[in-house]
């Protein structure tokens, strides 16, 4: 028996044109709580999925109690004592909470062939096992009826109940309220005493330092080291995770920013777990980068912005107008355009052509008769920005699937450049893109702004907030924590904001 | 004329690798291949299928059928479904009967009406279901019903309304006759005469299908329809009014619907309450033989008029070479799974993601 429950040597793992991890080794003691932090991107979730078995590694090893092991999918993983806690929990939301502890691996009675449940014992086993952990949880509510919080509870109990080893929780907190995140590393505490092993994945520092033994920091795809929590300070850690140069390359930027065009004033989520009183101002011809970690609320701000989720109060204007916050329409007419950050989900129409993808949103100013498509007018400009924006595709008659993911985002800002925005919301714009077309995007950005257009830019890459922002503005769990000017705020101030700890902080 | 105009665009909107053309032609068509493959099997079990009669007659038994599948064509791009089709069919063509008959036939609807210009009472059907249609419309968008079910209520809703219509004083459930000749002019005669005769009522399909072609492809509403079905997320993030058009959407279908059933009363020269009873899944089955998605966004008039053809042939041309009408049955639902098993292929093959 060796001292780890879990070892990682070695393990490097490939995407295409990107290294996502670089000859990593991880160790992990039994009866510990291992934290595992870095930027978003730099290797933690490939790192676990690798454990997990939802990701082939391309080398190195990986030993559970002292034997090679390798996952082919979560089934083995699960079956050799490893468990893990996605951010966003699964359930099977009308069943009952014991049908979802158990779920696959029901106790029958009986003889087997027939499937007959024993659904009295696993009640019971189920009741035992909530109990054990302090847990008032009914086990045959629905799932549907359980907060997020006592739904990460029960997939613990889930874990527990599968004899894990190794118990990997990603984000847990994210979504949870201070009282709730205390409730859960309650039990990540009597889930360590019991001897097993917890890999805890978290942006939030405060818990970092108060429940973890140990502390591995990675930046980039590679493992920086692993320290004892105790001996590092918080300043150390923030260091250690962003303490690279700035390889990107960036355009140049000349213009200078106009008048004010965009005022948000104290936006405050209808939804109480997302963000509060939020105010900032975008001047003509300026670029606000707004920059945050997981769970920072941003996307939900920008959409709000746009009238696509609900807010309890706050106004937004343009241009003096205040615009109405229910309707995406209202958005639009006041000289909005959103890019969201999911291209799949609310981006493209993937069963239409480049034509047509490109053309939706102009339609209004394509008519040559009210209602009726100029066909030849709508091709024409169609032509015209997927020239301007270098989209590289056969013809506009081919279908918008046919084409590369960043093909497919140059074709969504045609969309919204045809509508001549004054004000372009981005969020997350260059997700998922080469490099050599994160440039060009780069660069229409910067031309767009030097036209006067207003641009509100969310991004989780510290390297593009800094070289494509104007300002920046930091968010932390739903709270503006901070504008800076991009041109001399560093890197570790922006770190600072995003994870809330004052400037003077030593803990 | 309509075939060749689809051929050609189907050609055009497929992107093509020239080595595989025919096949590629062949995949992209293939609903033309099986509505030929069909016509020349029956040909070949009796030549003298092969006649102008009989294209007129399956024409002429299709253009109703038509007209009521591109309502539910509509509905099916715009990714919902319409299941109050057959009866909005039957509550059009009572309507429209009810108000229609000879002034000295014995057993009128209404006793004491005069001779109504024969538009009135068919637009009054017509309008009557399209208003239908729009409460649909306003129920799925604005109360957040799933189509399937808020169209299942409608469809109940609908028939109990027009058997209670149809069951009022004096006419007590009795089927509707008596119709005045210039009403079954509209679905019996025809422009011309002996071999070059066209019905009416094919040529109102005809104008029907090039109405909705227009709609949907030169229209910004036909765009907006498109692109609400095949992502309402980034429909609406695109700024179209997702609950408005979805109101238009099954309100014009609902008018394609009562146009349906006002045709079929004056083809049958009558009406009761159960016309139209079970059409719209056979609308449903013909959209998605001609190429429509059930999950919405895809969907072209040239594929619906194939579609609606295609079972034209078999109910007809089965019956002329005489095969067992249950066959038929067996016949009709293999063509709909094969059907869109191979769309399933298809678009797999060319990478369109479906869900």
């Amino acid at each position: 028996m060796t001292e780890y429950v879990l070892e990682m040597e070695g393990i490097r793992k490939e995407f295409p044109g990107v290294v996502a991890l670089s000859d990593v080794d991880f160790r992990v003691r039994p009866g510990s709580v291992h934290a595992l932090v870095g930027e978003n991107g730099a290797g933690k979730s490939t790192l676990v999925s690798c454990i997990y078995g939802l990701t082939a590694r391309d080398s190195g090893a990986v030993r559970l109690s002292g034997q090679e092991v390798s996952f082919g999918s979560p089934a083995d993983a699960i079956a050799a004592g490893i468990s893990m806690i996605p951010q966003e929990v699964q359930a099977v939301p009308d069943r009952s909470v014991m049908e979802n502890v158990w779920l696959g691996r029901y106790p029958t009675k009986g003889p087997r062939f027939l499937g007959l449940i024993d659904h009295d014992r696993m009640r019971r086993d189920t009741a035992e096992l909530l109990a054990q952990f302090g847990m008032r949880i009914d086990p045959d509510a629905t799932a549907r009826s359980l907060s997020v919080s006592q739904l990460q509870c029960v997939e613990l109990v889930r874990a527990i109940s599968q004899a894990a080893k190794v118990v990997i929780l990603d984000e847990p907190t994210s979504s949870l309220s201070d009282s709730e995140v205390a409730q859960l590393l309650e039990l990540v505490r009597q889930l360590r005493d019991s001897g097993v092993a917890v890999i805890y994945i978290s942006h939030r520092m405060e818990e970092i330092m108060e429940i973890s033994d140990e502390v591995s920091i990675m930046r980039d795809g590679h493992m920086m080291g692993t320290w004892a929590t105790s001996e590092l300070t918080l300043d150390q850690i923030i260091t250690t995770m962003v303490g690279r140069e700035l390889t990107f390359r960036f355009p140049e930027r000349t213009h200078q920013p106009g008048d004010v065009l965009v005022e948000v004033r104290n936006l405050t989520a209808a939804d109480a777990s997302s963000f509060v009183d939020v105010s900032f101002d975008v001047r003509r011809g300026e670029v606000l980068g707004i920059g945050g970690l997981v769970g920072a609320q941003r996307t939900e701000l920008l959409e709000s912005i746009f009238g696509l989720r609900r807010v309890a109060g706050g106004e937004v204007r343009v241009g003096g107008r205040a615009i109405d916050l229910r309707s995406p329409r209202d958005a639009k007419r006041a000289g909005m355009a959103l890019l969201t950050e999911d291209r799949r989900a609310s981006g493209i129409i993937p069963t239409r052509s480049v034509l047509e993808n490109t053309t939706i949103a102009a339609l209004g100013s394509l008519n040559r008769w009210p209602g009726i498509v100029d066909s030849r007018a709508a091709r024409q400009r169609s032509q015209t920005f997927s020239g301007r924006l270098n989209v590289r595709t056969p013809n506009l008659d081919a279908m918008i699937m046919s084409l590369s993911g960043g093909n497919q985002q140059k074709v969504l800002f045609a969309r919204w450049l045809m509508t001549d925005p004054d004000v372009l919301l981005l969020d997350e714009p260059t997700r998922g893109i080469d490099v050599g077309a994160k440039y060009e995007i780069y660069t229409i950005i910067n031309e767009l702004a030097a036209a006067g257009t207003a641009v509100v830019m969310v991004s989780s890459e510290m390297p593009e907030l800094l070289g494509a922002s104007d300002r920046i503005l930091v968010m932390c769990r739903g709270r503006a924590t901070g504008l800076v000017d991009a041109r001399t705020v560093d890197q570790t101030t922006i770190m600072r904001l995003a994870t809330d700890i004052p400037k003077d902080a030593h803990a | 004329m309509l075939d060749t105009g689809i051929a050609t665009r189907a050609g055009a909107e497929t992107p093509t690798i020239p080595t595989h053309k025919v096949r590629d032609w062949i995949t992209a068509n293939a609903i033309l291949v099986v509505l030929g493959v069909l016509v020349l099997g029956i040909a070949a079990m009796d030549p003298s299928f092969v006649s102008i009669l009989n294209a007129r007659n399956i024409l002429n038994f299709s253009s109703t059928r038509l007209i009521i599948a591109l309502g539910a064509g509509i509905v099916l791009i715009a990714r919902g479904v319409d299941l109050s089709a057959g009866r909005m069919v039957g509550l059009a063509a009572v309507v429209s009967a009810s108000m229609l008959q000879t002034e000295t036939y014995s057993r009128k609807f209404y006793p004491g009406l005069p001779e109504l210009p024969v538009w009135v009472p068919i637009l009054i059907a017509i309008a009557v279901c399209a208003a239908v249609g729009m409460v649909n419309g306003l129920v799925i968008s604005k109360l957040g019903v799933p189509p399937f079910i808020a169209t299942l209520g409608m469809m109940v809703i609908v028939y109990g309304a027009n058997a209670i219509y149809f069951d009022s004083e004096p006419n007590n459930s009795q089927p509707i006759g008596g119709m005045r000749s210039d009403f079954t002019t509209i679905g019996t005669g025809s422009i011309g005469s002996g071999d070059r005769a066209v019905p009416y009522l094919v040529l109102i399909a005809a104008g029907t299908a090039l109405l909705f072609w227009f709609l949907l492809n030169k229209t910004v509403f036909g765009k907006q329809v498109y692109a609400l079905g095949g992502n309402p997320h980034a429909a609406q993030v695109s700024g179209v009014a997702i609950a408005r058009n979805l109101v238009i959407i099954y309100a014009l279908a609902g008018a394609a619907y009562g146009l349906g059933g006002v045709l079929e009363a004056a083809r049958t020269g009558g009406a009761n309450s159960t016309y139209g009873t079970l059409y719209e899944l056979d609308a449903i089955a013909a959209c998605v033989v001609g190429g429509v998605s059930t999950v919405g966004g895809v969907g072209r008039v040239g594929g619906i008029v194939a579609g609606v053809l295609v079972f034209g042939v078999i109910n007809y041309g089965l019956t002329f070479i005489g095969v067992n009408p249950f066959w038929q049955q067996i016949i009709k639902g293999v063509i709909i799974i094969s059907a869109v098993s191979f769309d399933l292929y298809r678009s797999r093959r060319s990478g369109l993601v479906r869900v």
